[in-house]
């Protein structure tokens, strides 16, 4: 095993004594094989144990520990040291506001993602007794790939959409809406379009497709985003040119 | 929240945008030909205009010229939003109308024919 001296150039802002934000060099040796978040857990260790961020699995599952890694979303625990050169820069997910240091206040993204019902809602009750809800592997496959979101955030940091229009409902909250309006046991499309067929909603998206590009999971939001717009242009034409079909 | 009438332009758009994709470099590529003084015989200028001549080809003709110039307009929209020009309604107006005043001229002339 090999050692390099790594230079973290990281945003640091503490809210009871900082005024704005500013960046603090630390020097640390690192193992070749560590990611970025080794780094940063290795200066909190052994240099300055004030430095806040958010991690918990190491291993790209929980999706706590996102940060902007040179200016790119990135979750800091699949970032390697390896894959950079010379400084390497640290800062909070773009498109939210600092709480402290690399912790971002994450409520936005969680109150949008309520809002689209993110469960399933079943078209129709059936006691326990009556069994599962059974379902082929077509059915599943329909929707599994959106199901891998870890609700990281990548993708909104990285939407210039999101950036510009701070209302959009966003790339993840949206894949997950369509992913239960996939399931071949869901029964809640018309609520949830309530929200993401609205102007705020899919239509504020101009298919830049940066969030596919960032997602660690591969779920492929900007596709999903897509799929919803064919499906309200077929609803609104639907609604407005047959009427006879509205209930 | 009330819905979105955004798949009107959507619609046009993301139909313009399958038309341009298939049609328009076939086109590029048969105007290019004659232009570089290749003509084959089925290019010859009798035949173009026995097409569109036909009902079947002004209407074929048109929705090509139509939804792209529709597409090309709303992408220029989307793109002059993200170029950060916030005048969305003054844009949209100026697109528009420009992809209907073409596809006027496009109809003007087919009719002509």
């Amino acid at each position: 095993m090999s050692q390099r001296q790594i230079e973290l150039e990281v945003l640091r802002y503490n809210p009871e004594t900082d005024t704005e934000p500013h960046f603090q060099r630390y020097s640390v040796l690192c193992e070749d094989e560590w990611v970025v978040l080794d780094a940063l857990n290795h200066v909190k260790a052994t240099i300055d144990p004030t430095l806040s961020y958010r991690w918990s699995c190491h291993m790209a599952v929980c999706g706590s520990c996102g940060m902007m890694i040179n200016g790119e979303p990135k979750l800091s625990c699949k970032a390697f040291l390896r894959d950079y050169e010379g400084v390497i820069r640290v800062e909070p997910l773009a498109h939210f506001p600092i709480q402290r240091d690399l912790v971002t206040v994450i409520d936005d993204f969680v109150t949008k993602l309520r809002r689209v019902k993110p469960y399933l809602i079943p078209k129709e009750e059936k006691s326990i007794e009556a069994g599962e809800y059974l379902q082929t592997p077509a059915e599943l496959k329909k929707y599994k790939q959106y199901t891998l979101c870890i609700n990281c955030m990548l993708c909104y940091a990285a939407c210039p959409e999101y950036g510009l229009v701070p209302k959009f409902i966003g790339p993840a909250a949206i894949s997950l809406a369509h992913r239960y309006n996939q399931d071949s046991r869901d029964g809640g499309r018309e609520a949830r379009q309530q929200e993401i067929a609205a102007t705020e909603g899919v239509w504020e998206c101009s298919f830049v497709g940066a969030c596919s590009e960032v997602c660690p999971e591969h779920v492929d939001p900007a596709g999903a985003l897509q799929q919803v717009k064919i499906k309200s242009t077929i609803d609104w034409y639907q609604e407005h040119l047959m009427p006879w079909r509205n209930k | 929240m009330a819905k979105s009438n955004k798949p009107i332009v959507w619609g046009l758009f993301a139909a313009g945008g399958t038309v341009t994709a298939f049609v328009i470099p076939a086109l590029v590529l048969l105007t290019l030909l004659p232009a570089l003084g290749v003509v084959p015989e089925l290019l010859a200028y009798d035949n173009l205009r026995a097409f569109a001549g036909h009902w079947l080809g002004k209407l074929v003709l048109f929705a090509i010229i139509f939804l792209s110039l529709w597409h090309a307009a709303h992408r220029l929209r989307v793109t002059l939003h993200d170029f950060g020009v916030r005048a969305d309604l003054l844009v949209a107006i100026a697109v528009y109308l420009a992809a209907a005043t073409g596809s006027l001229a496009a109809a003007y002339y087919l009719l002509r024919l």
